[in-house]
């Protein structure tokens, strides 16, 4: 059934991860990634892997659950692996035919490759695996607050971001609320060519749209009786306060990114 | 006609997940022809996931479902034809209505199984009769109609399959006192002029108390009582603890037979309230 996607989705548990600011969380992922480029030699490896399964540790998240995420890019570092494999000309050379060959470099930069975007789609789905979708807007929004100088009208933006991840799990559950209604009239979603099927939506996607259109009105109609105008003078119920954990969080990031610098240049 | 049977029926949602949840447990129940049957329990208890897995939209974990004397969870069975049988409508009109007109929108259950324009119409035609809806609205759009109305087409989609049993799942939410009188009038009528068996699924005890012959009230996923709607009521303690309530006519009784007046309590409607105080009233010498 589609509710039972998992990608990305918020997992509740309390953890220390949890708890810290959506910031530190941001900057933290953005430097992890940074890091999984930056990283050369086994110690930098070893360094960056401590790190994901120390953190993942942390958020007491259960590790078969963060795994199954990376189900959906399978493909993705397949094709990689492959095409490095493969097309890597450089270094001892073990076999080759035609246009391909098998070198030492190519293996390397193969589990490399697939060690970095593996590592990467891990990282930070237990970002938004800790994170409630609205924390991660409010984090967004105190971060970049600094671009509503050249008039980036940022609250705006994180309002609109925030409403769309807010209807996603009420549209799927829509979707398959439709989609049951019309198979009990004896609606078939799986069978025929690419034209029959597409036709076959239609009796749901014109129930859908409909009803995400009078959500939406409903919706602005609830914030502007709320008087609701937009980002001017507005505060938070809840402002984003940095703790003793969020300035720790920001300390073990820095002293993690000098590492790998180290590592990088030194070995 | 159709019979259908369930045997041990557990259903579990998000299997094997954080979310995991199991809506029905050991679920054994027996719904014979042409009967007139109320699903009652609060919201969560169970009832909208015990009536899909009637028709096949969800499949239960555990347990079988016979239908006419047929295994619907066998490999070879024709799932299609199982929805011609038994007819679901859901809560909401919204969710299934999308044509242009309220007569194509009715014509599509018909077409899908299989039928020819001119049948497709003739039967849609004939269900839009049988709920009672206005004619000169046939080729309006849907979208336009009140609630009320929405949901006569909406009945009269899945009505125009002609279904051996007729499943509506909160038929009368959100409409008014006389809208939802109509619907339940409407209901009744067309299950004995047609002789289909309907199952009502309702939150309210009150409405469904005067039409339906026979009440399932299911608690948590189980089934706390089944049986004729006056005696589910005398049990109306039980009731309350699970968060339903007898019709206010049975509490009214208990309490004037408790003040000593000769009335037997286990009246379920006001008309049958009324005539048992008359007789007790004139039984006073």
């Amino acid at each position: 059934m589609i509710r039972d996607m998992t990608l990305g989705q918020y997992y509740p548990v309390d953890s220390v991860i949890h708890k810290l600011d959506p910031r530190v969380k941001l900057s933290a992922t953005f430097i992890y990634i940074t890091a999984l480029f930056l990283f050369r030699g086994l110690a930098g490896f070893a360094l960056v892997t401590a790190v994901l399964f120390y953190v993942i540790h942390l958020s007491k998240i259960p590790f078969g659950y963060i795994v199954k995420g990376l189900k959906t890019v399978v493909t993705l570092l397949l094709i990689t692996v492959v095409f490095n494999l493969l097309f890597t000309s450089t270094g001892t050379e073990y076999w080759h035919w035609g246009p391909f060959h098998l070198t030492s470099t190519g293996i390397i930069n193969a589990v490399l490759m697939s060690v970095r975007l593996g590592y990467l789609v891990i990282g930070t789905s237990v970002m938004t695996l800790t994170t409630t979708p609205n924390a991660l807007t409010d984090g967004l929004e105190k971060s970049l607050s600094c671009l509503n100088r050249i008039h980036v009208p940022v609250h705006e933006l994180a309002m609109m971001m925030s409403v769309a991840l807010r209807f996603i799990p009420i549209l799927i559950e829509e979707t398959d609320r439709i989609m049951k209604a019309q198979t009990a009239r004896g609606a078939d979603f799986e069978k025929g060519n690419i034209v029959r099927r597409a036709k076959n939506m239609i009796p749901v996607l014109v129930p859908l749209f409909v009803s995400a259109f009078r959500r939406a009105d409903d919706l602005a109609l609830a914030m502007e009786s709320r008087c609701y105008t937009g980002g001017e003078g507005r505060t938070k119920m809840k402002p984003l306060k940095y703790g003793k954990n969020d300035r720790k969080a920001y300390l073990a990031v820095i002293v993690f990114f000098i590492l790998v610098i180290v590592f990088r240049i030194m070995l | 006609m159709a019979s259908i049977i369930l045997d041990k029926i557990d259903f579990t949602y998000s299997s094997g997940t954080v979310h995991e949840m199991q809506a029905l447990k050991n679920i054994n129940l027996q719904i014979g022809e042409g009967e007139f049957i109320g699903i009652i329990g609060r919201t969560g208890s169970g009832k909208s996931t015990l009536v899909q897995l009637f028709n096949g939209l969800l499949k239960a974990g555990n347990g079988h479902i016979y239908v006419d004397g047929e295994d619907i969870y066998d490999d070879d069975y024709d799932m299609k034809k199982l929805r011609c049988k038994v007819g679901l409508v859901f809560q909401y009109p919204d969710h299934q209505l999308f044509a242009a007109t309220n007569f194509e929108d009715v014509c599509f259950g018909p077409k899908n199984q299989g039928l020819g324009k001119k049948e497709a119409e003739l039967r849609a035609f004939e269900a839009l009769r049988n709920v009672g809806f206005p004619e000169e609205l046939f080729y309006q759009p849907p979208f336009e109609l009140s609630g009320g109305q929405k949901r006569r087409v909406a009945i009269a989609g899945v009505l125009a399959m002609k279904p051996e049993v007729l499943i509506l799942d909160e038929p009368t939410a959100g409409l008014d006192p006389a809208g939802r009188d109509e619907i339940l009038g409407l209901l009744s009528r067309m299950r004995s002029e047609l002789g289909i068996t309907v199952i009502l699924v309702s939150h309210s005890m009150e409405d469904v108390a005067e039409y339906v012959e026979r009440m399932i009230v299911l608690d948590n996923g189980e089934i706390l009582f089944d049986a004729p709607p006056r005696e589910v009521f005398s049990h109306h303690r039980s009731l309350e603890e699970i968060g339903l309530a007898a019709p206010e006519v049975a509490y009214l009784m208990e309490e004037l037979a408790k003040s000593g007046m000769p009335v037997k309590p286990g009246a379920v409607t006001v008309q049958e309230a009324a005539q048992e105080i008359i007789s007790a009233i004139c039984k006073i010498p």
